[in-house]
């Protein structure tokens, strides 16, 4: 991934975080869910599910620039880094794949 | 002309005054692996929440427990600090206060905003 490439996806994914969590802030104060159907009811509103869904697709790209620029700070022997490199991109993808089963078992 | 010597090296983190640019940077770090860690342990406990009436109420138990409520407060720590220093970075790419002053002002306001932060999140929790 080129450098300018991570740079305008961590900004871009921050960002949408940012609104984001207004956007939430308003929602909890708008359902105000005390118990599991309140919750379940609010989660599965269409708006709040898909954005709810973005986010976590925006954390993990987001991660994915930070820990990488960790990984190439710190790890210095070449074929350690590939191998932490790609252990992170997989452990990403089956969080997202994790959290996309949690989001969408509610909404359908 | 002396025999190479090799040069003085003195790379002791914890024994150098670190600016307050410095802190704030480092603590941007930190937080940022801190939250990474976070990550999957959130993720759990959302499906926990959304499995039925009886995984409710185990994750809202499990939220509850003291020693998950000082994980709490370590972890919005890492969450005031880390958005507030990034903030300061989305400022910065834009230009505004970039120049010496401004810059340790602000990683001042950051540092000290996300420690006020923090205890009144502690108050939250524990009180």
């Amino acid at each position: 991934m080129t450098g300018i490439r991570a740079w305008i996806l961590q900004r871009l994914t921050a960002v949408y975080m940012l609104g984001y969590l207004l956007f939430l802030a308003g929602a909890l104060a708008r359902y105000a869910p005390d118990g599991y159907p309140a919750w379940r009811g609010m989660l599965s509103v269409p708006l709040i599910s898909s954005a709810t869904l973005l986010f976590f697709t925006a954390l993990l790209v987001h991660a994915w620039v930070g820990i990488r620029d960790v990984i190439l700070d710190y790890v210095r022997p070449a074929v350690m880094r590939l191998a932490l490199l790609a252990l992170l991109g997989l452990w990403l993808v089956g969080l997202g794949i994790w959290v996309a089963r949690v989001l969408l078992v509610v909404w359908i | 002309m002396r025999t190479n010597q090799p040069r003085p090296v003195f790379l002791n983190l914890l024994k150098i005054r670190q600016p307050v640019t410095a802190v704030a940077s480092f603590a941007h770090r930190v937080s940022g692996v801190l939250l990474f860690l976070a990550i999957p342990l959130c993720i759990y406990l959302l499906e926990l929440s959304l499995s039925g009436p009886e995984g409710y109420v185990r994750a809202g138990a499990i939220v509850s427990a003291l020693p998950a409520r000082v994980l709490q407060l370590v972890f919005a720590w890492a969450v005031f600090h880390h958005v507030l220093a990034g903030v300061r970075h989305l400022l910065m790419d834009l230009d505004i206060g970039t120049g010496l002053a401004a810059g340790t002002g602000s990683a001042h306001f950051v540092t000290v905003a996300g420690g006020v932060l923090t205890l009144l999140t502690a108050g939250w929790l524990f009180l």
